[in-house]
Parts: C-alpha cells; sequence; structure tokens
C-alpha cells in the first residue's frame, strides 16, 4: 500500500478504534475488500455470491444477507442495503472477532450478546424481533438442503420440537389457549447460554497477508 | 507395547533371579495342559496354591489296585484360570467396596485406594512366605492395556480433540522429549557428583530412565480426572497428551536402549530418530484407520447377524494393537485410530443392543483392567527388587515435578499465541499437576535387561516412588484444588435440540465468513473433510439409507428414540428426569390455521422396525425377565443413566395411587385445572368419545401402578382416561420433550411427525397382540 495517502490510513485506524482490529488486519481486509470488488467502490450482492467456495455453503444466501442487513452496522434502522462500503464490511466481520485476552467478563457478557444479537438478526429475516415458527422453519430447511432426500416433513418436526423446547424452557406455564408468537431476544440469549458463542464464534484474523493460502489454528 | 522375550505367559512368582526348578515347572504347565489331566487321576497334588514342587515327587506312587476315586483333588489343572479368575474377582469386589464407602472415595481416589490394597495382598503373600507375583510386562500390554485405550479412542470426543489437536500435539511430542532430556541430563549430572555411588550410571541410561518416567499416563489420567470432573477443554488436553505421548516414549525408548551398548550417538542417530518417531507414529495412525476401516465396512453387512456385530469392534481394533506392535510402531495410537475412525460408521450400521453391548462390555474391560493394573501395581512393589539410594530417588522426584511445570508454562506460552481461547494459568496449573505417571512407565522399566542395564533396580525403585507420589499427592489433592482455584467444572447438560441446530448453523457460518474473509482456516478444512466424508466414504461404510442422512436428522431420531423409550422405561406416568414442569403444548405454538391433512411421515422400513422392536421388548420386557437365557434374545437396557430417578418416580407415583384409590377420584391437578383438562380432552379426536368429556377423570380401582411386574398394564393407565391429570398433576403439566407431551397433549396437531409413527409402532401387533389392543388410546 505505498501509494496510499494518509487518507485510508486514517480511515483504518479509525475502523481499527471502533471495531478492534489491528491495523494490519484492516489492512489485510482491505486487500480482501478489493480483491472480492474487483477495484470497485462497494461490495453488492453478486461480489459475494461469486466466491466459489460460498456455493456449497447451504445456508449461504443467509450469510449474505447478513452483509446488507442494517442491523448489524449498529444502527437503529431496519432494512437492508443494496451496497455497502469497506467500513461495513469490517464492521460485519467485527461479530468474528475473537475477544481479548484478559478481557472482563462483563466486557464478555456484551460480547456475547453481541454475538447472539447477530445470529438472531440472521434468523429474524421481517425484522420484527421474534423468531416465528415459520423463520426457525427456514432455517432447519435452509441446513438440511444440502442434503436430497428429507422431506419437509422431517424439518417441520424437528423444528416444532425446537420451538416446544424453547417455549418450555423460558416460558413454562401457558394455557392452552395462548399462543407463543416466537423467540424474542432474551429467550434465544437464554437458550443458547450454554453454547459458549463468545469463545465458538471467531475466526482467526492474521496479520499476515491471507493472500497467501494459510492454514488455519 | 514392546514384544517380550519372556516364555512364560502368566505372573512369575519368583525373585528377579529366576528359580529354575519353579520356572520349569510352570512351562510344563503352559505347554502341557490338555494332558496334565489325563494322568493326574491319581495323583492328590497339595492344596496350598504355591507350591508347584510338591507335585513332581507325588509322580511315583501309582498304586495299582486303589478303589475308584469318588472324589479326587487336582488343583495344578486348573490353577491358571483359577488365580486369574480370584484376581479379577478380588478386583471387583475391591471396587464394589469403595463404592459402598461414600465418604471414603469422595476424599480419596479409587487409583489410591487400590494401590493399598495391592500393598496389603503382596504383604499378605509374603507373609505366607511365597513371592508375591509382579506385573509382567506381556500381561500388561497385551492383556491389561489394550482395553482402557480402546475405551478411551472409541469413546473419545472427536470435535474437542480435533479442535485442541495442535495443543494437545505441543504438550505430547515437545513437552515429553523437555521432560525427557532435562530429567534424564540433570540426573546424570547428579549421578557424576562426588558423594554419590552412582558413578556407574551411564549418560544413555539416565536419558532412557528419563525418556520412560517423563511420559504422561494415560491410566493414571484417566483414573483421577474420571472422577473430578473438570471441564472438557482441560480434560481432552491432558488426556490426549498422555494419549499422543506415546509415540515419542516408544522411539525414545528403543532409541536409547538400542546404543546403550554403543555407548554415543550421533548425529544421525538423532536424524534417525526424528525419522523414526514419523513412522511410528504415523504408521501405527494408518493401521489403525485401515483397520478401523474395514471394521466399519464389515459392520455394513452385519444386519442379519446382530449377536456377533461387538465382537467384530473388539476383534478389530486389537488386532490393530497387535499388529502395530509387531512392527513396533505405536499400539497406543493405533488402538486410539481405529477406535475413533469406526466410531460414526459403525453407530450408524449396528443396531441399538449391539451399540450398548459395545459400551458395556468395553467399560467392564477396562474398569476391570484399571483395576488389576493398580493393585498389581501395589503388589509389584512389595515384590521387589528394590534398591534404594537417597539422593537418586529424591532427585528423579524433584527433577520430574520440576520439568513438568517448566515445559508446561513455557509451551503454553508459545500455544497461547496460535489459540483462539487462550489457556490461563490455572489451566496451566491443572494441566501440569495433572501429568500422572503410572503402570506404562513402570512396565517399560521392568522390560529392562539387567545385563545391559546393572541400575535397573534402582530405576525400579525410583520410579515407583514417583508414581506413588504422583497417584497418591497429586492424585489425592488434585479434588480440593479444583475446588479451591474454581476450575471450571464439567457441565452435565443434555444436549438439547436448539444446541443442536445452531452447532450446526455455527458451523457453516463460520465456514462461510471463512471463505468471504478469504483464508482457508480451520472451518474451512473441516468443511472440506466433512463433503469428502459425505460423499464418498458413508457411502461406502454405511448400509441402506443411513448413509445419506444429515448429522441433524440423525440426532433428532436418536433424541427421540430415546424419549420413547424413557417414555416407556418409567411406564409413562411419571415424569422425565430432565424435562421441566410446563404446560407448553404444540398447539400453543402452532399459529392458528385451519387443520390440514394428517400426513404422515416417511419414516424408513428398518428405523420403523427398530422402534417397534424396541417399544415391544420393552413393553413385555417385565414379563420376560425371567424367561431370557436365551443368548439370542438379549434385552438391551437402553436407558442406562437416571434410571435410579424414574424408578424413585415410580415408586412415588405408586404411593400416591394407592392413595388415589382409596378415594376413587382424582385430587384436582395443581397446575392444572379442571377446565384446561376438559378442555384438552374436549379437542381430542380419538376414540375417548366414549366416555364423558366433562366429568373429572376418575381411576378404576383395578389400574395397576407402574410398579407392578405386570408390564402390560403399565398401558393400561393411558387407556383410561383417568392417567392423564394423575400423570400429569405429578409433574404440574406438560412435559417439555416432545414425544412425552404427546401423550398428554389433546390437541390434534396432524403435524406431529413423532406422534403417529409412535402410535403406529404400539398398535402394530406383534407378539402380544391381545395386549397392545389397549394401546391405541394411549396417544392422543
Amino acid at each position: 500500500m505505498g501509494a496510499s495517502q494518509s487518507g485510508p490510513v486514517h480511515m483504518f485506524q479509525d475502523l481499527a478504534y471502533k471495531t478492534g482490529f489491528s491495523i494490519e488486519q484492516i489492512k489485510n481486509l482491505h486487500n480482501r475488500f478489493i480483491y472480492l470488488t474487483q477495484a470497485e467502490d462497494t461490495l453488492r450482492r453478486e461480489h459475494l455470491e461469486n466466491v466459489s467456495d460460498l456455493a456449497l455453503n447451504p445456508i449461504r444466501r443467509q450469510i449474505i444477507e447478513a452483509f446488507f442487513d442494517k442491523r448489524n452496522m449498529g444502527e437503529k434502522e431496519k432494512g437492508c442495503l443494496q451496497e455497502i462500503g469497506f467500513e461495513e464490511f469490517v464492521t460485519v466481520l467485527s461479530f468474528f472477532r475473537p475477544p481479548k485476552p484478559h478481557t472482563a467478563d462483563e466486557e464478555m457478557k456484551n460480547i456475547k450478546k453481541e454475538k447472539l444479537r447477530f445470529l438472531f438478526n440472521m434468523h429474524d429475516t421481517d425484522n420484527d424481533g421474534i423468531i416465528t415458527l415459520d423463520e426457525y422453519r427456514r432455517v432447519v430447511e435452509e441446513l438440511l438442503s444440502s442434503y436430497e432426500i428429507m422431506g419437509a416433513e422431517t424439518a417441520k418436526a424437528i423444528t416444532d420440537a425446537a420451538m416446544l423446547e424453547v417455549a418450555s424452557v423460558t416460558v413454562g406455564q401457558m394455557g392452552p389457549d395462548e399462543f407463543y408468537e416466537g423467540i424474542t431476544f432474551e429467550q434465544f440469549m437464554q437458550i443458547l447460554k450454554d453454547v459458549e458463542i463468545e469463545t465458538k464464534m471467531n475466526i482467526h484474523f492474521w496479520n499476515l497477508d491471507t493472500r497467501t493460502v494459510q492454514c488455519g489454528k | 507395547m514392546f514384544i517380550c522375550f519372556f516364555k512364560n505367559f502368566f505372573f512369575t512368582r519368583t525373585t528377579p533371579l529366576t528359580n529354575p526348578q519353579i520356572s520349569g515347572k510352570t512351562r510344563d504347565l503352559a505347554t502341557l495342559p490338555p494332558l496334565h489331566w489325563m494322568q493326574s487321576n491319581e495323583e492328590t497334588p497339595p492344596i496350598a496354591f504355591s507350591k508347584p514342587n510338591n507335585g513332581d515327587e507325588k509322580n511315583g506312587n501309582k498304586t495299582t489296585k486303589k478303589s475308584f476315586p469318588v472324589l479326587s483333588l487336582n488343583y495344578e489343572n486348573v490353577r491358571l484360570p483359577f488365580e486369574i479368575s480370584l484376581w479379577v474377582l478380588l478386583a471387583s469386589l475391591m471396587k464394589l467396596g469403595f463404592h459402598l464407602m461414600p465418604r471414603l472415595s469422595s476424599i480419596v481416589p479409587e487409583s489410591c485406594l487400590l494401590i493399598v490394597v495391592g500393598l496389603l495382598v503382596g504383604g499378605l503373600i509374603k507373609l505366607v512366605g511365597k513371592a508375591p507375583p509382579v506385573l509382567e510386562s506381556n500381561i500388561f500390554f497385551f492383556y491389561l492395556l489394550p482395553p482402557i485405550i480402546l475405551d478411551a479412542g472409541y469413546f473419545l470426543p472427536i470435535r474437542q480433540f480435533t479442535e485442541n489437536l495442535g495443543t494437545i500435539l505441543m504438550f505430547a511430542v515437545v513437552g515429553t522429549l523437555w521432560n525427557a532430556f532435562f530429567v534424564g541430563g540433570l540426573l546424570y549430572g547428579v549421578c557424576q557428583l562426588e558423594g554419590t555411588n552412582l558413578a556407574g550410571v551411564n549418560l544413555l541410561s539416565c536419558l532412557l530412565f528419563g525418556s520412560v518416567i517423563s511420559a504422561v499416563d494415560p491410566v493414571a489420567v484417566l483414573a483421577v480426572f474420571e472422577e473430578i470432573h473438570i471441564n472438557e477443554l482441560l480434560h481432552i488436553l491432558v488426556f490426549g497428551e498422555s494419549l499422543l505421548n506415546d509415540a515419542v516414549t516408544v522411539v525414545l525408548y528403543h532409541l536409547f536402549e538400542e546404543f546403550t551398548n554403543a555407548g554415543t550417538i550421533t548425529v544421525t542417530d538423532g536424524f534417525l530418530g526424528i525419522v523414526c518417531f514419523l513412522v511410528v507414529s504415523l504408521g501405527g495412525i494408518v493401521v489403525g484407520a485401515i483397520y478401523g476401516i474395514l471394521a466399519a465396512f464389515t459392520s455394513r453387512f452385519t444386519s442379519h447377524t446382530r449377536v456377533i456385530e461387538p465382537l467384530f469392534i473388539f476383534v478389530y481394533s486389537y488386532m490393530a494393537y497387535l499388529s502395530a506392535e509387531v512392527f513396533h510402531l505405536s499400539g497406543i495410537m493405533a488402538l486410539i485410530a481405529c477406535g475413533a475412525v469406526m466410531r460414526p460408521y459403525v453407530e450408524a450400521n449396528i443396531s441399538h443392543k449391539s451399540h450398548t453391548t459395545i459400551k458395556y462390555f468395553l467399560k467392564m474391560w477396562s474398569s476391570v483392567s484399571d483395576t488389576l493394573i493398580f493393585i498389581f501395581l501395589g503388589v509389584s512393589t512389595v515384590a521387589g527388587p528394590h534398591e534404594w539410594n537417597w539422593i537418586f530417588v529424591v532427585a528423579t522426584l524433584v527433577f520430574c515435578l520440576v520439568a513438568r511445570v517448566l515445559g508446561v508454562i513455557g509451551l503454553t506460552f508459545v500455544i497461547n499465541k496460535f489459540r483462539i481461547v487462550k489457556l490461563t494459568s490455572k489451566d496451566q496449573f491443572i494441566i501440569a499437576y495433572g501429568g500422572l505417571r503410572g503402570a506404562i512407565a513402570f512396565s517399560l522399566v521392568y522390560l529392562l535387561n539387567p545385563k545391559h542395564f546393572p541400575m535397573r533396580n534402582m530405576f525400579l525403585t525410583a520410579i515407583i516412588t514417583v508414581i506413588f507420589f504422583t497417584v497418591f499427592v497429586q492424585g489425592m489433592t488434585i479434588r480440593p484444588l479444583v475446588d479451591l482455584l474454581a476450575v471450571k467444572k464439567k457441565q452435565e447438560t443434555k444436549r438439547s435440540i436448539n444446541e443442536e441446530i445452531h452447532t450446526q448453523f455455527l458451523d457453516h457460518l463460520l465456514t462461510g465468513i471463512e471463505d468471504i474473509c478469504g483464508h482457508y482456516g480451520h472451518h474451512h478444512w473441516k468443511d472440506k473433510l466433512n463433503r469428502f466424508n459425505k460423499k464418498y466414504v458413508k457411502k461406502c461404510l454405511i448400509a441402506g439409507e443411513r448413509s445419506k442422512e444429515p448429522q441433524l436428522i440423525a440426532f433428532y431420531h436418536k433424541m427421540e428414540m430415546k424419549q420413547a423409550i424413557e417414555l416407556v422405561e418409567s411406564g409413562g406416568g411419571s415424569k422425565l428426569p430432565s424435562a421441566m414442569p410446563s404446560t407448553v403444548s404444540m398447539q400453543n405454538i402452532q399459529p392458528k390455521k385451519p387443520p390440514q391433512d394428517r400426513a404422515l411421515p416417511q419414516l424408513s422400513k428398518a428405523r420403523e422396525e427398530e422402534i417397534r422392536k424396541i417399544l415391544r421388548t420393552n413393553l413385555q420386557r417385565t414379563r420376560q425377565r425371567l424367561r431370557s437365557y436365551n443368548r439370542h434374545t438379549l434385552i438391551a437396557d437402553p436407558f442406562e443413566d437416571g434410571l435410579d430417578e424414574i424408578l424413585i418416580k415410580r415408586k412415588k407415583m405408586k404411593e400416591l395411587e394407592k392413595k388415589m384409590n382409596n378415594y376413587l377420584t382424582v385430587p384436582a391437578p395443581p397446575a392444572d385445572s379442571p377446565s384446561v383438562a376438559r378442555a384438552r380432552l374436549a379437542s381430542d379426536p380419538q376414540a375417548w368419545g366414549l366416555k364423558s368429556v366433562t366429568e373429572i377423570p376418575t381411576i378404576k380401582v383395578e389400574l395397576v401402578s407402574p410398579q407392578n411386574p405386570e408390564s402390560v398394564k403399565v398401558v393400561d393407565e393411558f387407556s383410561k382416561k383417568g392417567s392423564q391429570p394423575k400423570g400429569s398433576e405429578e409433574e404440574g403439566g406438560l412435559t417439555m420433550r416432545v414425544p412425552s407431551s404427546e401423550k398428554q397433549r389433546k390437541d390434534k396437531t396432524p403435524d406431529e411427525e413423532p406422534q403417529p409413527r409412535f402410535m403406529r409402532c404400539l398398535s402394530d401387533p406383534g407378539p402380544a397382540a391381545e395386549d397392545e389392543d389397549e394401546d391405541e388410546p394411549f396417544l392422543p
């Protein structure tokens, strides 16, 4: 990046401060961003869909959507963007940054909450703050979509079982006439509290140039 | 682990200088057992079991005219199996005894108690005047060690193991090397000091000793760590290290043993040593993997001979171990690789009962082995031979501890640069403290040839001291230390379907993010491996339709089946142990929409059959309990854990029922108002229409409690409507799990997949068709 001026560097520093990445990591991500967008300014959905490895991923649609979801950008708005810039790109990726060592417990809780919020947003596609049965069912169907034989009924059954479990665990007593709307964010946090998201939902961001293939960990 | 050159296959009841008379006699016995019984009609050997000489003298006394011996005594024939059985029985009784004394077993780990027992038994034998048996290396490595390792390998948590593989390898390889050279080198330095008469110990002997004693022992680690229930990460780190350092130990041992005669090691030898290490470890893994794949492939065809399925697993694994030993590869790694490779495929192929059999046999064998090993460690200590040298022993102990601590700290410093989840100092302490030594080290030293290693006895003594120290001191204090340091314990939660869904989701998500970021990390390769597995390997190794079943579905089916079995097992009335009281039912979740056609899902015939069989056998279980001697109709006990709770609940229910029977009414369920019950019943579409839905259901007097041995009546409970509130009052509502809530739920959500399946299973006319007719109203 010899030709870069103080402008991008300044931006990088801002980003580093905001997202917690180091300057080298931001530089690498910038390189990757340029590679993905083929030197355009903004990233669109087609660019992400061109990533070949992503084609085999059963939940690629939701992953791509997550990048364009306004809720993940830290704003209070809802809705989708059509294209994002580098700043939004890094913001979304910052959800996957491993927590720094010696982080206080309070901070860890916040980090966990943020990561869970990201997951929740991925499931809650209509932005109403609740994961309904249909939305959950869609998640399960996508997960199973790479396997040919499973009929819709199995996905439905699994979803039903899962929802029942969530409702039972979080709400407990319900009369037969009440209707369980869906999973709210608090309930979501409650059922996943044992999964240790803060340690699992991380990927390694290398400080070195990531354009060379590296084996992780 | 090493091919022994000893010819006798059982315990030598000798001092180290072999008694030719005795060994000759035992060799006779070993070679001539089948013929011996024919000659011994008129012999009357002595009853005391350890006087082998006397048998010879009586051979000449043959009377010609003797009345037919109605009762004769011939102990010599059965001596070997008899004694082995006695030892095994002793070990098992000891184990039984310890668990009957909960206070003692909560303070002192089992391994310590067993060593003490061994000491006592050894002392007793010595008191009687005989020479106590020493733990033969042959027996240890061929019979006692494999079950433990196979048990560990088969049930190895692959996910955590592979996630931490780098860390584990670092500890196992680099850590053991560091320990070996540190201890060996420093001991040599100590031996060179003036004042100790240890000048005879050359450098290579010291290094050999160091390499043997530096290996963390899987048996000891398992024995101690199993009781303290620390979190999975630490468990897998220490345990994985103890398994994988076997290769290092093998190579170092051979290296130093070979070159003790030569006197020096050149650079070439060092280089060859490295190559040897790679060959030994990778070769062991390859051998294990080959046998694992063979076993998986064989299990694909065993659907008609279910009874011998477990045998294949055991024999293939043992063959893997022995084959690796033939080439002096690492047998332990072969066994681990075999178990880990074959497990996912075998479990998809074999029947539920075989799975239970394998699990229980492995646990049983490893438990007995474990006990025997520790007892024999104690006995061998008494047997000797000992050569106590204060300086050497103390130096060994100190250097071992210091080396371990320094090694762990240094390695963690390096490792933490690469880990996402760093190891805290608490973790480091536990890892260092958990480096227990055990019987493998002892057996390896025992194998040393006294000619090449004149200080062998001293080594033995030092090793025994270190083993005792680590097992007793570290073993006993680790539990209070874990509590003191508030180390995270293992979470005993049941895997819920939500967690499973999200774990899978996370896997895919992280792989996707890695792909977007463009670097091939941990998840990327794992995903590739999974895809390869799904595409090619599963098709070969798993029979039938199961090969296409995704993990989530398999998990769901397993969970369902487990719940169905739990349901039947518990008599249906009592609450499942982990369910929380909840009145949430499916109808609360489904949005209000018109009832759809009931769509019966596709279920593979084999699965359906399996479920039916399980349910049928469990329903008939109590009736058939006394009748099944036939080994072809072994009935599995699928509900291993929590059975006690179920039985307690049953008992409670039985008492409750007795009370209710007195009044002939049902006390109002606390959390379930009559109106709710009515509403539930009202919406039931099934054949309940006969009974009026407005009255509170009553329990008939002839209703039998779940504990009644007439298990068929168990199902009667559900056929009477009265069972519904009775069951629910116990738990205050519906239970949370799907199949159990089915029986309570009266709503008619047609797309309940497990429910119709369940019903179909029970309504299937089985061998006792007349009993199961009443099952139909069982389910809503």
